[in-house]
């Protein structure tokens, strides 16, 4: 039984770590010298960073010298005078203009611009595109995952429950794995920073941007080339909803300890001097916090994704026996400790949420204050 | 004489690194004083690097 978990999870691990190897499929062309290679390692990862209109897996140039793309296009919605749908296959990967209903539309650099139909980009001082950008609403890489991710996490998470019913209450399957997650999430997150009163409420966006954030991360680190919560976007609506969870469902008690701290403890003209400082910090402290947690989740990802591409991108640079292993090697242990941060990552965006409903949900006892003085 | 950026962001991660240590080195030393404490002292040290680190990515942002 434990000997067929450990070769299951090293399986699982090898997989994991093959993701990266995979990516290095997209060599980049023998052309130009070591700066060049250099430059175009930077290009590809920071091309991999971004979000992208076709969903595709790898790709590489074959002997006639054409380019070959491994994955599939996906729907391109604008609005720009009107609602323009089609397919990103018409812009073959950046490299054709579009044209639909008489509009021309081309990609640079992962952005759709409006262009005519030579798909002329006029650039201004600062080598910006100063074509007009129409609105994008487009089902992009990124959408396509967050879509899988609620899908999956919808079934999972239903059919458990459906088999919670069933076995009254006795956990069969995934849901052995699961149990003790969503436990920990209730005794170890929740009741602690929230409170045994008012916990429940805070409990199902808990549970959900817990698996939500960790689901997402452990696909970044699949062949997939996902980075989803490595997207600043991403992470500032998940930020956003904390924000707005946390300043409507906020107390009275939560609203006085921002505007006044102090309370009776200090006659006003002594607040007042005080409350020129103190007041303004409190107000910034509000909007500072969610976010730090954006920047924490967009950081953490970006960096461990820019390390291991990095890492591979030693295959390219020392073009000799020594620079596969060598990447493999520091590869494989830097993926190990990208499956930690996962899971790190998503404990404490769950935490520190779960900290700040604790301050918006605080009711101070007054009449309770009395006995526990005795006690010292 | 303009100092490069990327220096300022070393410096940044370099007291951020110092921190992280000092966290981890006193959370030992506590878990060690108190084993039973282990879970709690865990999470305060967790929540503690994590905003340190925040800063450090800033830096590395900026830099």
């Amino acid at each position: 039984m434990r000997s067929s978990f450990v070769s299951n999870f090293l399986v699982g691990v090898f997989f994991l770590c093959l993701g990266p190897v995979l990516f290095a499929k997209e060599t980049p062309s023998e052309s130009g010298g070591p700066a060049g290679t250099k430059a175009e390692i930077k290009e590809y990862i920071e091309h991999h960073l971004k979000d992208s209109h076709d969903f595709s897996i790898a790709s590489y140039t074959d002997d006639q010298g054409n380019k070959v793309h491994w994955g599939f296009p996906l729907p391109v919605i604008l609005w720009d005078d009107g609602l323009k749908v089609f397919s990103s296959s018409l812009f073959h990967h950046g490299e054709t203009v579009a044209e639909v209903d008489g509009n021309y539309y081309k990609l640079y650099h992962s952005k759709i611009y409006k262009t005519d139909s030579e798909g002329t980009i006029v650039y201004d001082a600062e080598d910006h595109p100063t074509n007009t950008k129409p609105l994008d609403f487009s089902i992009t890489k990124n959408v396509v995952m967050m879509l899988v991710t609620g899908l999956l996490m919808l079934w999972l998470f239903t059919s458990m429950a459906r088999k919670y019913e069933k076995s009254g209450g006795v956990p069969t399957g995934v849901a052995k794995f699961f149990e003790p997650i969503v436990l920990y999430i209730r005794d170890d997150i929740a009741i602690p920073n929230i409170g045994e009163k008012k916990y429940s409420r805070y409990m199902p966006f808990l549970l959900t941007v817990f698996f939500f954030i960790w689901f997402l991360n452990m696909f970044g680190l699949t062949p997939l080339g996902v980075n989803v919560t490595g997207n600043i976007a991403v992470t500032t609506a998940l930020a956003m909803i904390v924000f707005l969870m946390t300043n409507f469902t906020g107390t009275r008690d939560y609203w006085k300890h921002i505007f006044d701290p102090l309370g009776d403890g200090m006659p006003w003209y002594g607040k007042m001097i005080i409350y020129i400082i103190l007041v303004p910090i409190e107000i910034l402290g509000i909007f500072i916090k969610p976010f730090a947690l954006l920047i924490r989740l967009y950081a953490n990802m970006t960096a461990g994704h820019v390390v291991l591409m990095s890492l591979i991108g030693l295959i390219f640079i020392f073009k000799s026996w020594v620079g596969g292993p060598l990447s493999f090697g520091l590869s494989f242990a830097i993926s190990l400790i990208e499956i930690l941060v996962a899971l790190l990552q998503a404990y404490i965006f769950t935490m520190l949420s779960a900290l700040y409903f604790g301050f918006a949900a605080e009711e101070h006892d007054h009449d309770h204050e009395e006995p526990v003085l005795e006690h010292l | 004489m303009e100092i490069p950026s990327v220096i300022g962001a070393g410096l940044a991660v370099i007291g951020a690194g110092i921190g992280i240590g000092m966290i981890g080195g006193r959370a030992m030393d506590a878990i060690a004083r108190q084993p039973e404490a282990y879970g709690k002292i865990q999470t305060a040290m967790l929540i503690a690097a994590a905003l340190i680190e925040g800063i450090g990515f800033a830096a590395i942002f900026a830099g």
